[in-house]
C-alpha cells in the first residue's frame, strides 16, 4: 500500500494523521480515497489545485500518474510560477 | 479641430503627415507613419523606449510634438541598417545576446549609436551613464554594455583599417554557429 | 512514449546544444520589425479606453453612460452589465483553478471599486481623443468607503472590510465573522519546541517588504476582433495565449475554440502577463461595436491597475547549535493579495526554508486582501519575499556563532534525499555546488574597504512542467518548421530549435521556429514557472523523435528492409544490416515523402513532469555612503544550477536580469500611496527601477547538475535568480553599517535614518 505523508494544513484537516496508508494505483484513486476517508479534506482537494509528489517526482494535474505499492506520496499545492 | 500638415524627413525620406496638436512625434511615427519600431513605455520621457534622433540630437519622441518635426530630420531604428547590412551595433547585439524580450532594444540602439558618433571610444562608465535614460528590465544591462563596448571597438578597427574611412560596416548576421 | 530521461547528458558529445548561436528572432528585434502588442493595426479599428475608479474603496451606486454613448464617434460603451456575474467557485480554466467571481470583478468592477484604478467602464471610439472625451461623460455615483492599505492593519478585527463574504479558509472552525483574511496555510513537520531546545543560538526577527511591480517596459496591449457571428480573434501581449483564451471565453460566454488568440512578441512579463485585464474588455467592446478594438494601457494605468507582487509582514525564528547546525525554523508570513484573494503566500511558505535540511520546521502563512490592485505573479512568486527574511536570519546566526556564511550554508544545505519542508524528498539538486563555487570564487577573496560590506544568500525555486504541445513539419526540401505554443520571452526559440537540430542531426539554420496561435496546437500552459526550455524542450524532442521514427520507416520502405536495420545519425538514415551500406539524407527523404506515404510531421502533446528545482547562491559587495545613505553595488556574482545550459548566453541573461530586478527590489522600488489610497508614484521617474548606471557587471557562474528527467538535463532557470538578491544585499548593507536591515526597500532616507539612529544610541 502506498504511503501518503501529510503535514501542515492537510495534516490538521486529516485529524492530525501524518502518515496514511492508501490503496490506490494512481492519483485519481488516491484523491478519491482520501476524500472518502477525510471528508474535511474533500473541499480543499477540489478547490485547490494539487500537485502530487510520487517518490520525489512531482506530477501536476496528472490523474493517472502511477503509484507503486511502496511509493511515498505527498500532496503539495500546485505551483504556477511567474 | 483641423489637423496640422507637417512636412519632414524620416530616415532620409521626405514625408508628409497630418496630426492633431496633442499628438506626439512618437504617436505620429507609430500611428500615422506605421514606423512601429519606436516603442511607448511610459509617455513621460523616463524609459527611453521611444528614443529617436531629431536633427542629430537624441530625444524621447514622446516628449516631442508631431508638429515640432516640421522641417527637421528624424532618424529612427528603422533607418539604422543599410539595406540588408546591419549596423555593427545591431549585429553585435545579436551575436552577444544583448537582448531578451527586445522591447527596449530599438531605443537602446538609437541611443548607443548616438553615443558612438559623439565618443567612439567610451569607457564603461560613459556607456552606463549615457544609457541611463534607457530602461531595460530583462537583461540587467550587463550584455548591453559589453555589446556597445565591443561594437565600438569593432567600429574603431574598421575605420582605422579602411583607407577612405568609409568601410563596409555591415554584415549579414550569422544565424548558425555550431 | 519516448523515454525522456537522460542521466548521461553531460557525457554526450553535443554539436549544437551548449553553444551560442544567434537567435532566430534577433534581426527583427534589432531593426524594429518585431511586432509587440501595440504594434498591430487593423482596418476599421477603434480605440478603447477604460474609466477607472479614483477611489481606493467605494460602493458603486450607479453608472450613467448615456451621454458617452451619445457622443459622436463613440461606437460602444460597456460596464459590468455587459459581463455575466459568475459564481464564487474555483473552476478549472486554462489548467488552473480560478475563482471567476473574483476575475470578472477585477476586470470590471461590479458592486464596489476596490482600488484606485479599478476599471468601472470602457468605451470604444473612432479616435483616442473621442474615447478620452467619452470617459469624461460617464457619470459614476460613488459612495466612498474607508480603505486599508497595509497587511497588518487589514488583519485587525475592526479594519475596513473589502468582501463581506470572506471567511478565512484554513482555520478550524471557520470564523463566523467576515474579515480580510482569505486563507491560512501551514507547512512543516517535527517538534519545534524540541528543536529550539537543542539550539545554542536562537534569533528571531520581524521583516516587512513593499509591493513591487514586475516592471515590464511594454504596457498591456491587445487588439480584439469579433465578427457578427461571434467568431473572435485576439492579438495580445501575453505569457500564455491559451490561458487568455480560457479566461476570456469564460468571461464572455464563448466556447474556447470560438476565440483564436495570437501572442504578439512580448516586451517583458515576469509573471505579470499571465492574467487578463484589457483583453475581455476589448472583446466585449468589439462584440458590441462590430469593429476591431485596440486597447493599450498607459504607464500610469499599468502601475495603478495591474498586479504587482505582494507586500509582506513576516516573522522568522531560527535556532542553531554553536557548531553551525540548524535545529529548528519557524516562520509567520503575512502577504497582501491586493483587492482579491490570491497572494503567493503558499509558494512563499513552501520555499522559505527549502535550501536547508530541516528536522523541525513550521511555516504559517496568511493571504490578506487590501485596497490595492490585485497581486499578479512576479518571478518565483512569494519566494524572494520569504527568502529575504530567512536568509537574513541565517546570516545573523552565522555571524553570531562566528562562522563564515557560506560554510554555514554548506553545513546545512539541502541535497538529494533531503526532505523539503513541504513534504517530498529532493532528487538531485545543485545547492552545494553553487556554495562551493561561491567559496572558490575570486569575488569572495577581494578585500573590503571602510563602509563596504559583503553579503551572501541562497535561493530555491521549484520550476514546473505542464501541458505542452509541439509540432515539427518537414518541408518538401528538408527544411523544418517547428511550431511551439509557449510565447518566447527571453530567447526560447533559439534553445528549442537548437534541441530540435541536435536531435535531427542537421544544421541549426534549417530549423525555423515559430510560436503558434491557439488554433495551431493543442493546449499549452503558459510561459512561466521557468518551464519553457524544460517542457517545450521535452515536447520538441519528442516531436523530433517522432519525425525520426517516420524517416526511418520511409528509408526502410525504400530499401525494402526491416526498420530495425535502419539507424538515424547526423541527419541521415543509414542501413546497418547485412549487405551494401546505404544512406539517405533528410533532404532526400523529404523530397520523396509524398510518394512514400505523405508529409512527414512529428507531434507531441504531453504533460511534462519531472521538472527539477534550480538553486542559487549570490555574492554581493556594497558600499554605503554614511552621509547620504546611498548604497552602491560594487560587485555582484550570481551562481546557479542550470541542469544543462542549452544556450549559455540566455541562461546568463536570466541570472543577470533577475539579479538586477532584485537589486531594485532591495534598494528602491516601492509603491507610495497618500492617505486617500492614491498612488503618488505611478510612473518610471518615481517608481525607480535600476538604470544602467546603477549597477555593475553581473558576473555569472553556471553549474550543471543535470536533471535526470529531461533528455538534455534541463532545469528551469528563469525565476531562481530573483530569490537571493534582497537578502544578499541586506546582509551586505548590514555588514557595511553594523545595523541589521529588516525592511525593504533600503532606500537612502531609510538607510541614513538607521545609521543615524544607531550612532545616536
Amino acid at each position: 500500500m502506498a504511503r501518503l505523508i501529510l503535514s501542515g494544513n492537510l495534516q490538521q484537516l486529516a485529524g492530525g494523521d501524518s502518515e496514511v496508508e492508501i490503496d490506490a494505483q494512481n492519483v485519481k484513486q488516491l484523491l478519491r480515497a482520501l476524500s472518502e476517508r477525510y471528508p474535511a479534506l474533500a473541499p480543499h482537494l477540489e478547490q485547490d489545485s494539487f500537485a502530487i509528489a510520487i517518490d520525489g517526482e512531482i506530477f501536476q494535474d496528472v490523474w493517472f500518474a502511477p503509484i507503486g505499492p511502496d511509493s511515498e506520496v505527498h500532496l503539495i499545492p500546485a505551483i504556477r510560477g511567474g | 479641430m483641423a489637423k496640422h500638415h507637417v512636412t519632414t524627413t524620416v530616415n532620409g525620406d521626405s514625408v508628409e503627415f497630418l496630426c492633431t496638436t496633442e499628438q506626439t512625434l512618437l504617436d505620429v511615427l507609430r500611428d500615422e507613419l506605421f514606423l512601429t519600431g519606436s516603442k511607448e513605455g511610459c509617455s513621460s520621457g523616463d524609459c527611453g523606449a521611444c528614443s529617436v534622433m531629431l536633427d542629430g540630437r537624441l530625444v524621447c519622441s514622446c516628449l516631442v510634438l508631431g508638429v515640432e518635426a516640421e522641417g527637421c530630420e528624424v532618424e529612427t531604428i528603422e533607418g539604422m541598417a543599410h539595406g540588408e547590412h546591419l549596423h555593427p551595433l545591431q549585429r553585435v547585439f545579436i551575436e552577444e545576446a544583448a537582448l531578451q524580450c527586445g522591447i527596449c532594444t530599438p531605443g537602446i540602439l538609437v541611443a548607443a549609436k548616438a553615443l558612438l558618433e559623439k565618443q567612439p571610444d567610451p569607457s564603461e562608465t560613459e556607456v552606463r551613464f549615457w544609457l541611463a535614460g534607457n530602461l531595460c528590465r530583462c537583461t540587467g544591462y550587463d550584455k548591453i554594455v559589453r555589446a556597445v563596448l565591443d561594437a565600438a571597438a569593432q567600429m574603431r578597427a574598421g575605420a582605422a583599417s579602411s583607407a577612405s574611412g568609409k568601410s563596409s560596416i555591415g554584415n549579414k548576421p550569422a544565424t548558425a554557429r555550431a | 512514449m519516448n523515454d525522456m530521461t537522460n542521466p548521461d547528458v553531460l557525457a554526450r558529445h553535443l554539436k549544437i546544444v551548449g553553444t551560442r548561436p544567434s537567435r532566430p528572432d534577433g534581426v527583427d528585434k534589432v531593426t524594429g520589425r518585431a511586432q509587440f502588442g501595440a504594434d498591430m493595426y487593423l482596418p476599421n479599428m477603434l480605440t478603447g479606453r477604460v474609466l477607472r475608479s479614483p477611489h481606493a474603496h467605494a460602493r458603486i451606486k450607479s453608472i450613467d453612460v448615456s451621454k458617452a454613448q451619445a457622443l459622436k464617434g463613440v461606437k460602444a460603451v460597456i460596464t459590468s452589465a455587459d459581463f455575466d456575474d459568475l459564481p464564487s467557485e474555483f473552476i478549472p480554466a486554462g489548467e488552473m483553478m480560478v475563482n471567476f467571481r473574483d476575475m470578472t470583478r477585477n476586470v470590471m468592477a461590479r458592486e464596489k471599486a476596490l482600488y484606485e484604478g479599478h476599471a468601472v467602464a470602457a468605451v470604444a471610439a473612432v479616435s483616442e481623443a473621442v474615447a478620452a472625451q467619452a470617459l469624461g461623460l460617464i457619470e459614476v455615483d460613488y459612495e466612498v468607503l474607508p480603505h486599508v492599505m497595509d497587511v497588518d492593519e487589514a488583519m485587525q478585527p475592526d479594519a475596513p472590510l473589502l468582501h463581506d463574504d470572506m471567511f478565512t479558509i484554513g482555520v478550524e472552525p471557520t470564523p463566523a465573522k467576515a474579515s480580510n483574511i482569505a486563507k491560512r496555510v501551514e507547512f512543516g513537520f517535527g517538534d519545534l519546541e524540541a528543536g529550539f531546545a537543542k539550539a545554542d543560538v536562537v534569533i528571531e526577527r520581524e521583516f516587512t517588504t513593499k509591493p513591487v511591480h514586475q516592471g515590464y517596459i511594454e504596457p498591456h496591449a491587445c487588439v480584439a476582433n469579433v465578427s457578427e457571428d461571434g467568431q473572435a480573434e485576439l492579438w495580445c501581449t501575453t505569457q500564455g495565449q491559451f490561458i487568455v483564451r480560457a479566461f476570456c471565453a469564460r468571461l464572455l460566454g464563448m466556447e474556447v475554440s470560438q476565440l483564436r488568440v495570437k501572442a504578439s512578441e512580448i516586451g517583458g512579463g515576469f509573471g505579470g502577463k499571465t492574467v487578463v485585464y484589457l483583453e475581455p474588455l476589448a472583446l466585449a467592446l468589439s462584440r458590441k461595436a462590430c469593429h476591431p478594438v485596440k486597447m493599450v494601457m498607459s504607464r500610469t494605468e499599468v502601475l495603478q491597475a495591474s498586479g504587482p507582487t505582494s507586500g509582506s509582514s513576516m516573522w522568522v525564528k531560527i535556532g542553531a547549535t554553536k557548531d553551525g547546525r540548524i535545529t529548528a525554523g519557524d516562520a509567520l508570513l503575512k502577504y497582501q493579495a491586493g483587492a482579491f484573494q490570491g497572494s503567493p503566500v503558499q509558494p512563499g511558505a513552501m520555499c522559505a526554508f527549502a535550501c536547508y535540511e530541516m528536522e523541525h520546521v513550521r511555516i504559517v502563512g496568511f493571504d490578506v486582501v487590501v485596497n490595492r490592485p490585485k497581486v499578479a505573479a512576479y518571478r518565483a512568486p512569494g519566494g524572494p519575499i520569504a527568502a529575504f527574511a530567512v536568509e537574513s536570519v541565517v546570516d545573523e546566526i552565522a555571524l553570531r556563532i562566528g562562522m563564515d556564511p557560506v560554510e554555514f550554508r554548506l553545513k546545512n544545505a539541502a541535497k538529494e534525499g533531503t526532505r523539503a519542508p513541504y513534504g517530498p524528498k529532493f532528487g538531485p539538486i545543485g545547492l552545494v555546488e553553487t556554495l562551493q563555487a561561491a567559496k572558490a570564487h575570486d569575488h569572495y577573496k577581494i578585500p573590503l574597504k571602510p563602509n563596504q560590506g559583503r553579503g551572501v544568500a541562497s535561493g530555491f525555486w521549484f520550476n514546473i512542467g505542464g501541458e505542452t504541445c509541439a509540432s515539427m513539419h518537414v518541408g518538401e526540401d528538408g527544411s523544418v518548421d517547428l511550431v511551439v505554443g509557449t510565447p518566447d520571452i527571453g530567447g526560447s526559440r533559439a534553445s528549442l530549435s537548437m534541441m530540435a537540430a541536435e536531435e535531427l542531426g542537421i544544421a541549426l539554420e534549417h530549423v525555423h521556429p515559430s510560436v503558434g496561435d491557439t488554433s495551431a496546437l493543442g493546449f499549452n500552459f503558459l510561459t512561466g514557472g521557468s518551464r519553457v526550455t524544460f517542457s517545450s524542450g521535452m515536447a520538441v524532442v519528442e516531436a523530433a523523435r517522432d519525425v525520426i521514427a517516420q524517416l526511418r520507416e520511409r528509408a526502410a520502405k525504400i530499401w525494402e528492409v526491416p526498420v530495425e536495420e535502419v539507424e538515424w545519425l547526423d541527419g541521415r538514415a543509414n542501413f546497418i544490416g547485412a549487405g551494401e551500406p546505404k544512406s539517405l539524407t533528410l533532404v532526400e527523404l523529404a523530397k520523396s515523402a509524398g510518394k512514400t506515404g505523405g508529409p512527414i510531421i512529428g507531434n507531441a502533446a504531453i504533460n511534462a513532469t519531472g521538472a527539477g528545482p534550480s538553486l542559487a547562491t549570490h555574492l554581493v559587495d556594497v558600499e554605503v555612503d554614511p552621509e547620504t545613505g546611498k548604497v552602491t553595488i560594487l560587485r555582484y556574482t550570481a551562481i546557479q544550477d542550470a541542469g544543462k545550459a542549452i544556450h549559455p548566453a540566455y541562461v546568463e541573461g536570466q541570472m543577470q536580469g533577475g539579479a538586477v530586478q532584485g537589486i531594485g527590489w532591495a534598494l528602491n522600488e516601492e509603491y507610495i500611496y497618500d492617505k486617500h489610497g492614491h498612488l503618488e508614484n505611478a510612473g518610471f521617474l518615481d517608481y525607480r527601477v535600476p538604470v544602467c548606471s546603477d549597477v555593475p557587471m553581473i558576473d555569472t557562474v553556471i553549474v550543471e547538475v543535470p536533471n535526470p528527467n529531461h533528455p538534455y538535463g534541463v532545469r528551469g532557470v528563469g525565476e531562481t535568480p530573483i530569490v537571493p538578491p534582497m537578502a544578499a544585499i541586506a546582509n551586505a548593507v548590514s555588514h557595511a553599517t553594523g545595523v541589521r536591515f529588516t525592511d525593504l526597500p533600503m532606500s537612502p532616507p531609510r538607510v541614513l535614518d538607521a545609521i543615524d539612529t544607531e550612532q545616536a544610541a
